[in-house]
């Protein structure tokens, strides 16, 4: 039986229970988020682009405080830095992608009526809800958002009267993260529990799709790597608030010395990046295993190297947790240590290369149908290569030192961890929306949004490297002071046309995601032709996802084009024919 | 959902947050290893009440799991859960004088009397506290509950679920009590 009941507005659209609907709030939250943590980065391009120049979108945007006569405040300045990373990182491309697609996936791909407790489900998106309005809130205090940079390193972080957002809006930064965290940890529990416990009949775990085996692992990483941000953020509110010296020592403001002794800014360095470069997974995974879907499903060929993508997205995990010193090669680290630090990046690329080749190994001689959703998943491929290829020389100590804390690190991060998570995203949001709102989105415009995207991405992210290498730090207001800079402005103007070019283009998919939810085309119930079983859900939402008895499933997620089927697609829910070898 | 899928659900919950929270407390004992290596750290003698708190948190497990065996046996624990309410009450009122008598040591949390250790040694005992606490409202409701004979022979994830959050605060605690008599 179903547990489909009826439902009021508020359980319905608000208050709801039921996955999918949650899902939709991460979704719609993410998207928003996405648009104001975008629109900061054009906002602050326009200053690096054309350091001191009036703008009238900055005043209309910002105000006279904030960008008098039209020219951005410094302090504003990286006050935007610091939020556009913020938003991007943990409410866009954690809660947005994660929190859309595993409360919309899990229960659907693993053949279950919802999480295994909606209530800690619904829970987990108005922390979420209620770290948003926080954050934002930030965004109106006198003094300014937080303006530390999404890393919050002290002593900016740390004391209150060090800089304008190092007051209310720091404060607000560490309050609306402490929600973020309990949303994701939340989450992270529920869906560790819902894949372990409630799989249908017949799903072992060796036929989960493989975006079920990502978002089970991020889970993991989130619930095992977020605890120890919030043992940091802990330790700084007590430094900030109540005086103590856990990260501070030996400062000195304005001519006169501050009472904190003995505390080391380093420690929080440690802390911060053995819960941050698990992050960059916990970002890249579900793009990792979203990509791995929809690239077997248009290319009508089963995933390559089932198994070998499992363990890789098990090595990647397993190796994140012990690669956190190479944030931190010129804090004066023992260099022994960061060679051990060197060698255990270095190694992440053995499992990266493993999935790259898999993909492309899947795609070799397939049946290709390019759809936006698998443009955007190839895209992922492109990006994911391009931005790897760049960590092995920040990976490495000697080589990082050159260009440690230039744009080359902006450009590197970007592509490899920015690009490839929104591209799976996207991938994501063009091949799901028909299950999501039983409608389809416009290709056409889905083919101008991937192109421009494509494009203007490479075209900003791409010249930084050569800015990086050319000694350009990064988070300067400007560089005009300094004559060796004088002949990259060029470049800096180039990336400022791409930037806004390629947020003008997000316009056109946020009109397509909200036109097509009320007036798309009408989708069938399995529009790709997919096995995995939440395309044999009914096209109308319904809670509890099947209307009669859960689906058994009989086989693997991948049987696409298998010999002696007539169509090129078999689901998970038909049974093997006599003598048929699973895979 | 059947009953023994929701005590494998519902113990599954609560170990992967006692696996989030043992995250926590690395994050900050491998701190004060970070800090203690470098200069100017100084230590600190352990308060008498520290060692007392260990021996009745330690006994509140006991009375747990006695509680468990009594309720598998058909008879109503609610007395042994009180008296491990008991325990956990005691063992806040000891980190309280732990605490006072660090003060009387003139080892404070803040100020001109603190250091680095001493700041430590507050936060970790009190962020253990605060786990108590949820501890404490766990047992309270299941006491409450073994009153008011909800549980059985057959159904008693209540109990199960208190017991073991308590015996990893019990472990913990032990975890952080050696970590501290031996770093600070």
């Amino acid at each position: 039986m179903s547990d489909h009941h009826n439902e009021t507005f508020l359980s319905k659209y608000i208050f709801s229970l039921d996955h999918k609907m949650i899902a939709k709030q991460f979704l719609i939250t993410g998207m928003f988020m996405g648009v104001v943590g975008m629109l900061m980065s054009i906002l602050f391009r326009l200053q690096l682009s054309n350091p001191g120049e009036s703008f009238a979108v900055l005043e209309w945007f910002l105000g006279e405080k904030w960008a008098p006569g039209g020219v951005l405040d410094p302090n504003m300045y990286l006050a935007l830095v610091t939020m556009h990373g913020t938003i991007l990182i943990f409410w866009v491309l954690t809660a947005g992608l994660t929190g859309t697609f595993a409360n919309f996936l899990i229960p659907l791909q693993i053949g279950a009526r919802d999480m295994a407790s909606g209530f800690i489900n619904m829970l987990s998106y108005w922390f979420f809800f209620a770290a948003t309005v926080v954050l934002l809130t930030s965004l109106f205090v006198e003094t300014g958002p937080a303006a530390a940079g999404w890393t919050i390193y002290p002593p900016l972080s740390a004391l209150p009267q060090a800089i304008p957002g190092s007051g209310l809006g720091q404060d607000l930064w560490l309050i609306a993260m402490t929600l973020f965290i309990v949303s994701s940890l939340l989450g992270g529990l529920n869906y560790i529990v819902t894949i372990l416990n409630l799989r249908t009949k017949g799903m072992s775990m060796t036929r989960l799709p493989l975006v079920m085996w990502a978002l089970f692992i991020v889970a993991i990483l989130g619930v095992l790597s977020f605890p120890v941000l919030l043992s940091a953020s802990l330790l700084l509110v007590f430094d900030r608030t109540f005086g103590t010296s856990f990260y501070l020592s030996d400062i000195v403001i304005a001519g006169e010395a501050l009472h904190h002794t003995g505390g080391s800014p380093i420690l929080f360095e440690h802390l911060f990046w053995f819960l941050g470069h698990p992050e960059v997974y916990i970002i890249l995974l579900p793009a990792l295993g979203i990509v791995s879907e929809v690239i077997s499903v248009n290319s009508r060929k089963p995933i390559f190297g089932y198994k070998a993508m499992v363990i890789s997205l098990m090595a990647i995990a397993f190796l994140s947790f012990i690669v956190w010193g190479h944030h931190m090669f010129i804090t004066g680290m023992d260099p022994f240590l960061g060679s051990v630090f060197t060698f255990t990046t270095l190694l992440i690329a053995i499992p990266s290369a493993v999935k790259v080749f898999n993909y492309l190994a899947t795609l070799w001689r397939g049946s290709i149908r390019f759809t936006p959703a698998m443009l955007f998943a190839i895209g992922f491929v492109s990006t994911f290569i391009t931005g790897g290829l760049t960590g092995i020389v920040l990976g490495d100590s000697a080589l990082d030192i050159n260009v440690h804390d230039t744009y080359f690190v902006v450009g590197h991060f970007h592509i490899v961890m920015g690009l490839s998570a929104i591209y799976g995203m996207f991938a994501g949001v063009y091949h799901w929306f028909p299950k999501m709102y039983g409608k389809m989105m416009n290709k056409k415009l889905g083919y101008i949004h991937f192109w421009v995207t494509f494009i203007s991405a490479y075209g900003v992210f791409f010249p930084m490297h050569f800015l990086g290498l050319a000694g350009l730090p990064r988070r300067y207001y400007s560089n005009t002071a300094f004559p060796m800079f004088e002949g990259l402005t060029n470049i800096n103007e180039i990336i400022t046309f791409f930037a806004i070019v390629g947020g003008i283009v997000q316009v056109l998919f946020i009109f397509n995601f909200f036109y097509s939810i009320f007036y798309g085309t009408k989708a069938s119930k399995n529009p790709w032709g997919s096995t995995t079983l939440e395309w044999t859900t009914p096209i109308e939402r319904i809670h509890g996802n099947w209307p009669g008895e859960i689906p058994t499933v009989k086989r693997w997620a991948y049987d696409y084009s298998k010999p002696g089927y007539d169509i090129d697609f078999v689901p998970q829910t038909e049974s093997l024919k006599e003598g048929e070898e699973e895979h | 959902m059947d009953l023994n899928l929701k005590n494998t659900t519902y113990k599954q919950l609560l170990w992967i947050g006692m696996a989030s929270i043992t995250l926590f407390f690395a994050g900050l004992t491998s701190a004060v290893i970070v800090r203690s290596s470098e200069s100017g750290w100084q230590d600190i003698s352990m308060p008498k009440y520290f060692w007392y708190s260990t021996l009745v948190i330690i006994l509140g497990s006991i009375f747990l799991i006695i509680s468990k065996k009594t309720v598998k046996s058909g008879k109503n624990p609610a007395d042994y859960i009180f008296l491990s309410f008991v325990c956990g009450v005691t063992f806040a009122i000891f980190q309280f004088k732990g605490w006072s008598s660090l003060v009387e040591q003139g080892k404070f949390f803040v100020g001109e009397g603190s250091s680095p250790a001493s700041s430590f040694l507050y936060v970790i005992t009190f962020a253990h506290l605060i786990h108590v606490i949820g501890g404490l409202i766990s047992i309270f409701v299941t006491y409450t509950k073994s009153v008011n004979l909800k549980y059985s022979k057959e159904n008693y994830l209540g109990i199960e679920l208190t017991s073991i959050y308590w015996h990893f605060l019990d472990i913990l605690w032990i975890y952080l009590f050696a970590f501290l008599l031996y770093i600070i």
